[in-house]
Formats: C-alpha cells, structure tokens, sequence
C-alpha cells in the first residue's frame, strides 16, 4: 500500500520508493529506502500534508509527494 | 595556552601544497616560523550543531572570523590557535548528502572534492546515528584523512543511547571521539586528535562492506587491478574499484586516458549490468545512496544500544501536538507573529526618539565646525540626515532578526512551513516561504537575504519578485500621509490595513501567475526534517545578532552613505545663483516673518525644479501623465527609488513647505489642493507595487544572482504598477 494510506500512529517497512530522479534522492538522502521503518506520525489540517518517522528522524512531505512510496505493514 | 615552549616536535610534518594562506595572524607574532595552519573541512547534516561545535573548537582564541561566499551559500572560515598548532576550519554548509541537487550540496562537494586540505572532521548527531552515517559514508569514499565528531554525546547518554566508538572506529576505519559543544567535554581531546591525524603520514582506509553482489563485483575489479600491478596515487586498489563502479567523474578525468581502461571498461559494464539487475534500477547514484542506507542500517544495530525510548524525541512530539494542532497550530503561529511585529515596532520605537535626538544634535555638532556652505550642506543635510534615517531602525531590525534566529534555532520554523504548505503551495509558493515574506512587512532587505532558507532555485526567484509587494515599514509614512489627507480619521485605520492586505493578495496572485507563466516546471519537493526542540544557546543567538547588526550598520556606512551623497547632489545642483540672488533681496526686503517664510520656500522650490532631480522628473512626466501625476509626484516616486522614506520629504521640499514629516496639516492641505482623489489613490498603489528602495534592490541582485534579474524585476514591477495605478485613476475617476 502507499505510504499515505497508513492510518496515524501505524508504523510500516518501506518497500520501494518511486518518482523523479532528484526525489528518489532526497528520499534516500533522509534514509527512507527500502528496509526502513516508518511510522506516520500526523497530517495537516487539509490532508495535503504529512508528518512521518524514520528512523529517529522526524519528516515533513506532501501527501503527492508520499504517494511514491510504497509500504508494507 | 601561551606558546613560548614550543618546539620542533611540535611542529607538523604535513606535506600540503599551500595556496594562499588564509590565516594571517595579524594580531599576534606567528609562534614560530614556517608553521602552517591545519586545514579542516567541517561537515555534516543540518542541525547537528555544527556552528556551536566551531565556537567550543575555537574558544576565545579566535583569530579572524571572515566570510568568503560561495554563490548563494556561505562557506564560513575560523582560524584559531591550540597548544602550538594553528587551526584552520573551514565550515562547510550543513547538508544531508553531498550528491544531491541543492545548491549548499554544490558548494560542499565543491570545496570536498577540490580544494586542498588536510582533513575532513564529519560532525554527527549522536542522537541520530543512523541517518548521520549517510553522509558519513559519502564522506569516506572522498578517501581524504578524516574524524568523526559524535556531538551532543551528554543528550545521547541522558537518552540512554549508548554508542560504541570502538566498534564504530572498526569498521569505518577513522577515528571516531565523542564531544558535547554544549558541555565542552572532549572538545580537548578532539583538538589532539586533529592535529595527531593531521600530522599523520599515511591515511587510514575505511573498512566498509556493501552487499553481496556489490562487494562481488568490487573484488572483481580489484582482482583485475591487481593482477596488473595497478596503483594511482594513495588509494588502494579496493578505493579505486569503488570510485570505477560508483561512476566517481573525478576519478574517471584522471584515469581516462591511462591504458588499462580499454580492458576495464567491458569489465565495468558487466559489472554495472549485475548491479543494475540486483538493484532493479539503472540510476548508479540511487544504487549506492540505497547502498548507504543499508549499510547505515547495519552499523547502527552495530554500535547502536537504545535502552528506552529517546526522551527528548517524546519531548518534541507532545510540543508537536499542541504547536503543529490541527485546529490551534495556525492560530497559535499567527499569535507568535502578531507578538513578534508588537515587540519590534513597540520596542524598536523606544529608543528611535534618542537616536532621532543623538543624529539630529551631531548633525549641528558638526555643522557648527565647518564654515563653507556648500560642504556643510552635503554632510549636514546630504550624508547625515541620510545615514541617520537608516539607523533609526536598527533597534527594529535587531528585535526582527532575534525573533528570527529563535525560530530558527529552537526548530519552530520547520513546523510552520509544514503547517503553512497547504495554502501556500495552491499558489505556487512553498511552505518555507513564509519566513521572507513576513519579513518583508518590516524591511525589505533581510527578507530578500531570508528567502535563501529555499532550497529551489525556482521557489526562491518567485519569492524574491513578489516579496516588494509585502509593503515595508518605510512605505508606511507615505500611506499615513495621503490617507490623512483624502479620508476622515474614522475609516483612516481601515484603509492602511487594507492597502496592506491587499499588497499580500496582490504577492500571492502574482506569485501564480510567476509560476504558472515564467517559473515553470516541476515544484520542489517538500521534503524536510522536523529537528528536535533544543533550547537555543545565548552565545549562538548573540553572534547571529550581533554579526547580522554589524552588518546593517556597515550598508549604512557605505551604500546609504552612497546613495544619500547623490540625491543631496542631484537635488542640489546646477546652482543657479541668479535666482537665489533675486531672491535674496527680496527676502531681506520681507516685513513679517511669514512673508520671509513663504518666500524661502518659493526659492527652494523653484531652484529644486531647476535642478538635475526637477529635469529628471519633468522629463518623464509624460510617462506619468496618464496615472494623473504632475511632475512633483514623478520626482517623488524617483527619489523614493532610492529609499520610500525619501518620497514623504521629497513632495514636502516640492510643495514648498520646507521640512516636513508626515503628520504637518499644512502639506495634507496642500496636497488635497494640489491633487485629486483619482491621482491620489493612484499613487498609493503605485508606491505599494513599485521598486523597491536601491538598498534592497542591490541586495536583490546578489540574491537572484545576476544584475539582469533587477532589469526584470524593474520591468515586472514597473508594469504592474503602472497597469494597476492607470485602472484605479480611471475608476476613481469614472466614480467621482
């Protein structure tokens, strides 16, 4: 499923990341790659955006963005 | 420590060709001759808290702070001395990696790969470990000598993390020492370190081990290298196997033209082939990114012992809940905001009337020594009422730039821009862009400087162009002016706050049509770390501040000074000597004082219409002419180019009223005498679109990278200001 469908609170493993060439590079910049634990934290008010944990690291990503992102619970 | 003992033991045997030595010491007698600095390149991600580990390195023993810059980004340098070594750091910007896009990754790889020095000391979060290790591990296959700094080392043992530098140390293969900047523990043995290792002959290699398929394909190459006695420089055969499969373009200039790449290169692309299948990916970078990660991965359960879970990250996610609320996070953003602008206008107002005082008696202090007219005049009128107008708000812009350092520092700003992207981005603007344009309320020049916290290129240059329409406070005494002479008292507070808005409306509408019709393309990704709350250090505060100061009172001295020399100029000359001379008897003729008044300011007027200023603005009074301006309010919005606060005293000089300020009735009245309705309004909402002042348009020159920006910001600006000012004169007109 993707990594913006997680419900709060609920922790995954990543199983692949997506996307343009320089995303996938951010993504993987910040240790979320395939393997890694990720837990989604929060979302804006409008949903547009989302707050997740890797790792200790705490994340801030647009829900487009976390589209690519596929994950297993 | 006083350095009379030193001796040759002492003295570092490195061996580093030396190009221009940027410590010169010139305060102190060098300790000894021949000795050279040790350079360190200091790097890391952001928020490890790298500025406070140069302050602990370097102590009070530092030498010269200086700034050279990279494009956009600063590269900070330090030069210290230590137990008879002298110490030069170069602080690179804190990046996540050195691959990557950004511009700051640029500027790090840049000076990593190309410049010279004597080693690399990586600074880690040790909170962090695991993501930390990324950049260390891009760090390494530099194959420079480098240390491993794991900071903050007391907030990871109060967190009960515990991290085993032994082990650590195995299996990067460099040094790894355990400091707090915050405490100072191990800042004296980390300074040992250095200069041990620097002093080092030989570097050590990193122990690192990738997968399985990409250590196969490594020793392959090695294999292969060896076979045919290979070498090339200091690097080990295994170092340059890795360089060839990683596509390390350095690497591949050096070697490209060195024999034994025809038969390496059929042996790299297979190579390539069973990693590409391996990886599922043609993208060598993303292989060895995910590579890192893995690897990352695996030495954090190494070294890595968590007890319970981090307090201070459960810390930061009960502020999050009630800081980042659904409901109550924009409310409460909004309310550090409206604090933020109460303490800089309210407190930055209190001393303005001493500083006002201060100026205004060492302007007659001054004028009272020199005797010729001319000179007194330029340096009375011209360069210090012109430099004291800019200094009168410094006291705002330390209260402005202190509530910006603690946003920064105690991590608040990347929760707003999280919270503010939704809206933002519906307007082609990103979250972070908040931050200048809150600024631009205040002054236009830091917001210029602020939008460099954006990361896109594309992001930052729609930022920069629609920050003008924030109207700054030194627009402010031309609103209160024209809204006191054209409006009643009652609706007065309404229509400022209007024209405010709706320059911000205005910005945003603006910023959509940037990035729907010029700025195209893919938007940045919002993608950023939320970093821990941390109490901000005073001593970090004090230096942003105070050096932020320093540095608006240096503009003040040189372009303000500038600019201020040129309008006295342009509006003081030709002399026209037959006119002040009729006028002249005639004033000595005068029977009251009114009369004597009056006629000063007929003189004044008439020799400023005379003068360059009133060619200038007669001249391009046709341009104006359809807005419903007259050459006054040309001229006017002229000088205003050169600071808004010049526009209020430039009408007042024009309508003959001598010195002015905005709340005198007599220039109100003359005014709603001289102009109408339409052109007035018109002129408001020229003054809220146009041009910034000549302090913040240089400014935005060096930020947008290039002179020809300015040209289209004049032009987009300038249009857009006309188009709007042209449909308010017409309407009003129509209405009236």
């Amino acid at each position: 499923m993707k990594l913006s469908k997680l419900k709060k609170g609920q922790s995954a493993i990543v199983k692949s990341v997506d996307g343009t060439k320089e995303m996938k590079q951010r993504f993987l910049s910040f240790g979320l790659s395939k393997g890694a634990e990720v837990t989604l934290i929060d979302c804006s008010l409008t949903k547009s955006n989302i707050e997740i944990m890797v790792d200790t690291t705490l994340l801030a990503l647009r829900r487009e963005e976390a589209q690519n992102i596929e994950v297993e619970v | 420590m006083e350095c009379n003992s030193c001796n040759d033991e002492h003295i570092g045997k490195r061996k580093r060709k030396r190009g221009k030595n940027h410590c010169t010491f010139e305060n102190k007698e060098p300790i000894k001759s021949g000795l050279e600095a040790i350079k360190i390149a200091l790097a890391g991600q952001p928020n490890v808290g790298k500025s406070m580990l140069i302050n602990a390195l370097s102590g009070s023993n530092s030498v010269k702070v200086g700034n050279f810059s990279g494009v956009t980004v600063d590269k900070l340098e330090v030069c210290f001395e230590h137990h008879c070594h002298l110490f030069d750091l170069i602080d690179l910007p804190g990046t996540y990696s050195i691959d990557g896009f950004t511009q700051e990754e640029k500027v790090a790889k840049e000076f990593l790969v190309n410049e010279d020095y004597d080693l690399i000391l990586n600074v880690v979060d040790s909170t962090n470990l695991q993501r930390n290790l990324l950049l260390t591990l891009e760090l390494l296959e530099l194959n420079k000598k480098m240390v491993v700094a794991l900071n903050m080392s007391d907030e990871a043992e109060k967190d009960n993390i515990h991290i085993d530098t032994k082990q650590l140390e195995k299996i990067l293969g460099v040094k790894v020492i355990k400091v707090s900047a915050k405490s100072g523990q191990g800042v004296e043995e980390l300074l040992e370190l250095l200069h041990n290792e620097a002093d080092k002959q030989e570097r050590e290699v990193s122990n690192v081990i990738f997968s399985d398929p990409v250590e196969e394909e490594l020793i392959k190459i090695e294999n292969f290298l060896n076979e045919r006695g290979f070498s090339y420089g200091d690097l080990t055969n295994t170092e340059v196997a890795i360089g060839l499969l990683f596509e390390d373009t350095k690497l591949y200039k050096k070697l490209h033209e060195n024999p034994i790449m025809i038969e390496l290169y059929p042996l790299l692309i297979d190579s390539r082939e069973h990693i590409y299948t391996h990886h599922d990916s043609k993208d060598i970078k993303e292989i060895k990114l995910a590579e890192h990660a893995a690897i990352a991965r695996g030495i954090s359960k190494e070294v890595l012992s968590a007890k319970s879970k981090s307090k201070s990250l459960t810390l930061t996610q009960k502020i999050d809940s009630i800081l980042m609320h659904k409901y109550f996070g924009i409310p409460i953003f909004l309310f550090f905001m409206w604090g933020l602008f109460q303490l800089t206008f309210e407190f930055g107002a209190l001393p303005m009337d001493y500083i006002d005082g201060a100026i205004s008696s060492f302007g007659s202090f001054v004028g009272s020594f020199i005797s010729n007219d001319g000179l007194r005049s330029l340096i009375v009128d011209g360069i210090i009422s012109g430099v004291g107008a800019v200094l009168l708000f410094l006291p705002n812009i330390v209260i402005l730039y202190l509530g910006i350092a603690l946003l920064e520092t105690t991590g608040y700003m990347s929760r707003v821009a999280f919270i503010l992207d939704g809206f933002f981005h519906k307007f082609g603007l990103h979250g972070k862009s908040f931050i200048p344009l809150v600024t631009g309320f205040g002054c236009t020049v830091p917001a210029y400087m602020a939008a460099r916290t954006l990361k896109s290129e594309k992001d930052r240059l729609i930022t920069l162009f629609i920050l003008g329409f924030m109207s700054c406070g030194a627009r402010l005494p031309i609103y209160v002016l024209f809204i006191g002479a054209f409006f009643s008292q009652e609706i007065a507070g309404n229509i400022l706050f209007l024209i405010y808005i709706s320059g911000a409306l205005l910005g945003l509408i603006m910023a959509k049509a940037l990035r729907v019709f010029v700025f195209k393309g893919e938007d940045e990704p919002f993608v950023m770390e939320l970093p821990r709350y941390r109490m901000p250090s005073i001593k970090l505060l004090w230096h942003t501040v105070y050096s932020k100061a320093l540095g608006y009172l240096k503009k003040a001295g040189t372009f303000i000074l500038a600019a201020s020399m040129l309008i006295w100029f342009a509006s003081n000359y030709p002399k026209n000597s037959s006119l002040t001379k009729s006028y002249q008897t005639k004033i000595e003729q005068a029977q009251s004082k009114e009369q004597k008044q009056n006629l000063e300011n007929e003189l004044n007027s008439k020799l400023l219409e005379n003068s360059y200023l009133g060619v200038i603005g007669k001249s391009t009074e046709a341009f104006f002419a359809p807005l419903g301006f007259d050459w006054r309010l040309t001229v006017a919005l002229e000088t205003g180019l050169a600071a808004k606060e010049v526009v209020v005293s430039t009408l007042g000089v024009l309508y003959s009223v001598g010195e002015v300020d905005e709340s005198s009735d007599t220039l109100k009245e003359i005014l709603r005498k001289n102009i109408d309705i339409a052109a007035a309004l018109s002129f408001i909402v020229f003054v809220m679109i146009y041009l910034p002042c000549l302090a913040a348009s240089s400014v935005f020159v060096k930020e947008a990278g290039g002179f020809r920006y300015l040209v289209y910001l004049f032009i987009f600006t300038t249009t857009t200001a006309w188009v709007l000012s042209f449909i308010t004169y017409n309407v009003v007109k129509l209405l009236a």
